[in-house]
């Protein structure tokens, strides 16, 4: 009896931890089909109007393609320098590396906003010097959110280095291998599910971000969430909840297409 | 011809000494056990064949050749490892042509040679699965597949049945042993199990703290034991410290006297008397008196822990008729000990030595 009963009491916990982690989710769906402008129960009816809304409205429709563009390319650009350094990290007997490792992850402790002020203040001083736009071009935008990847790659590629048997690569080794055929043949596809993982989380962190970009944006260039921002300064309507939908739906294609390839429970 | 050599081979990390002055050949198809306790230095000097450890001093010959400082990709031996270290993301065939692709081996020429390995080990129609899908066994035959399919002048093998259950283990070292008898492959084996060192080498070498102690076939190990380490460490072995007296005599340091084979020098020295030599009768007046203070059944064989004045003695045989007197003998009872003088052996008094495992 008692453990029937301490086991409908764990699921009811359970349960309830996922209904607090899904309602926000389950809410700002439901929310991109009302049809009144100011939200309220229960709605007078359905529509996809604010879908129709969001896709007629030139800066989202930019800001979507932008962040696209900044997330593919500083995930490309970051995987394989934070790959590397978890190389560094992990393989060589490097004094220091303890520093090293703590500068690498800095960027995850450092607020969003310091990180993209101090970043302003830089480019500000490199446009003078350079005499060349960098806030709020694409190739500056890249460059920040690389900063973002790094940190992720570094943790989770290190953390599937830690548990790699180096004796399959010792065995490589043995059978005639040299060092750089045992790095392609063996190490990488061993680390495949950190690497496959890190891009992943990369592309994410870089796609959502908000705190970080809001600072280095200029009329000539936004991201997605940025200009979701703006557009809530003036309306309050569901558009924002159709994009966020939008947004949604992508990450957990993102994740569902990662997990075919790499069972993401097992790296995370 | 020595087709592995190793001279004054050592190896220290730091202060630690982990091999010292080790001289070793492995004859052409010959196979060797290292063999010892753990921490001895067996995997290191197996790890400084392959090149995986860098030698302190001293030389590593591979067919004449001096090999000490290549690196391993340049060596041609063929290691099994213990975790059997198998490429965890390549099928059963991938792994094993990995070996052959590395010599730029055809592709035909690829198949055949993968084809034939994973016969040797019976494993030809699991040729397509991964790794992760096999028994540990199989795992096992795949990684020795891997290490014989490219040929090598000499094998090396790190306790490679120690993740088996008993009776796969027995299967196993037979099988291994064939193989390398009829492949004719040298073959240095490390193991700290006796009985697979013994059932499998050649030769054996035991080793203590970073030394060989003795090199020697098992029979020579067990009848002729150098020192008091290698008559505990090879089968089980009676031994008693103490001093041979101007007489003839040995005296024990708990005041026993025992009679020693006429030749013996006098001095210090320890008495070792395999416990099948010693024979056991009930009741006193026969020889040694004690005291039976256990009895182990091992179905061919029975073991009597007999204390004799305070030291245990063991002695085995196989188990009495039922109508010998022997039969009855329970905890607690009187028996003597006797033994012929020819089957005891004095062996050189080292101070602080560890005696093996028997008193
Ligand atoms: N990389 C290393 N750094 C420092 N000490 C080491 C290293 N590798 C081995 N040793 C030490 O060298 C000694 C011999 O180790 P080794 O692994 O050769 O023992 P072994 O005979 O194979 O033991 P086992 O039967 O337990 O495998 C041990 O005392 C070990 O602690
Ligand atoms: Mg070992």
């Amino acid at each position: 009896m008692m453990a029937v009963a301490r086991r409908t009491l764990f699921r009811g916990w359970v349960l309830l931890a996922y209904m607090v982690i899904f309602a926000p989710v389950v809410m700002i769906v439901t929310i991109s089909f009302f049809q009144q402008e100011i939200v309220s129960f229960p709605p007078d009816g359905l529509t996809l109007r604010w879908y129709w809304n969001a896709w007629q409205r030139p800066e989202f429709a930019r800001g979507f393609v932008s962040s696209l563009q900044i997330a593919a390319l500083a995930t490309l650009i970051g995987v394989p320098i934070g790959t590397a350094a978890a190389l560094a990290l992990v393989r060589s007997p490097l004094p220091g590396r303890g520093a090293f490792n703590s500068l690498l992850l800095g960027p995850l402790a450092v607020p969003g906003v310091v990180c993209g002020a101090a970043l302003y203040m830089f480019y500000v001083r490199a446009e003078n010097f350079l005499d060349q736009d960098i806030t709020a071009t694409l190739g500056g935008l890249i460059a920040a959110h690389t900063l973002l990847t790094i940190p992720w790659t570094v943790r989770l590629v290190a953390a599937s280095l830690q548990g790699l048997d180096r004796a399959a690569e010792e065995a490589a080794a043995n059978l005639g291998a040299r060092p750089f055929t045992v790095f392609r043949r063996i190490t990488l596809p061993m680390m495949r599910p950190g690497i496959v993982a890190a891009s992943m989380f990369s592309f994410i962190q870089s796609f959502e971000n908000l705190d970080l970009t809001m600072l280095l944006v200029g009329p000539g260039r936004s991201t997605l969430p940025v200009a979701m921002l703006s557009y809530l300064e003036f309306r309050i309507d569901p558009t924002l909840a159709a994009v966020a939908t939008v947004q949604i739906l992508l990450v957990g294609i993102l994740m569902a297409v990662t997990d075919r390839f790499v069972k993401l429970s097992r790296v995370i | 011809m020595a087709q592995l050599k190793l001279s004054n081979l050592a190896k220290h990390f730091g202060a630690a000494v982990a091999v010292e002055h080790v001289d070793l050949e492995v004859r052409d198809g010959e196979l060797v056990a290292l063999l010892g306790p753990s921490g001895c230095g067996k995997t290191t000097t197996l790890r400084m064949v392959a090149g995986f450890v860098e030698p302190t001093a001293g030389q590593i010959l591979i067919g004449g050749k001096d090999v000490t400082h290549a690196p391993p990709y340049a060596r041609d031996t063929g290691m099994v490892f213990q975790s059997y270290a198998l490429f965890p993301h390549m099928s059963v065939a991938q792994n094993v042509a990995f070996g052959l692709e590395m010599r730029r081996m055809g592709r035909a020429e690829r198949e055949q040679g993968v084809l034939e390995a994973l016969k040797l080990v019976k494993l030809d129609h699991l040729a397509e699965r991964l790794p992760r899908e096999l028994s540990g066994g199989q795992q096992q035959r795949v990684a020795l597949a891997r290490a014989l399919a490219v040929n090598p002048s000499v094998f090396l093998l790190d306790e490679p049945l120690s993740n088996l259950d008993a009776k796969l283990r027995s299967e196993v070292r037979l099988q291994i042993r064939s193989l390398q008898q009829r492949l004719g492959l040298t073959t240095l084996i490390v193991t700290h199990d006796q009985e697979e060192a013994l059932t499998m080498a050649d030769r054996l070498v035991v080793m203590d703290r970073g030394k060989v102690l003795q090199v020697g076939t098992a029979e020579e190990l067990y009848e002729r034991p150098a020192n008091a380490f290698v008559a505990g460490f090879v089968g089980r072995c009676n031994l008693i410290s103490g001093f041979v007296d101007p007489g003839g005599v040995f005296r024990t340091d708990w005041g026993g006297e025992f009679a020693v084979p006429q030749e013996s020098a006098p001095g210090k020295a320890i008495f070792a008397l395999r416990p099948e030599r010693v024979a056991l009768r009930p009741g006193t007046g026969h020889g040694i008196p004690g005291r039976i203070s256990a009895i182990t059944y091992l179905g061919s064989l029975s073991e009597y822990h007999v204390d004799v004045s305070g030291n245990s003695f063991l002695v085995s045989m196989p188990p009495p008729p039922n109508d010998s007197p022997l039969r009855c003998l329970k905890i607690g009872d009187q028996v003597s000990l006797t033994w012929d003088v020819a089957a005891v052996r004095l062996l050189p008094f080292e101070p602080s030595s560890n005696q093996g495992e028997e008193p």
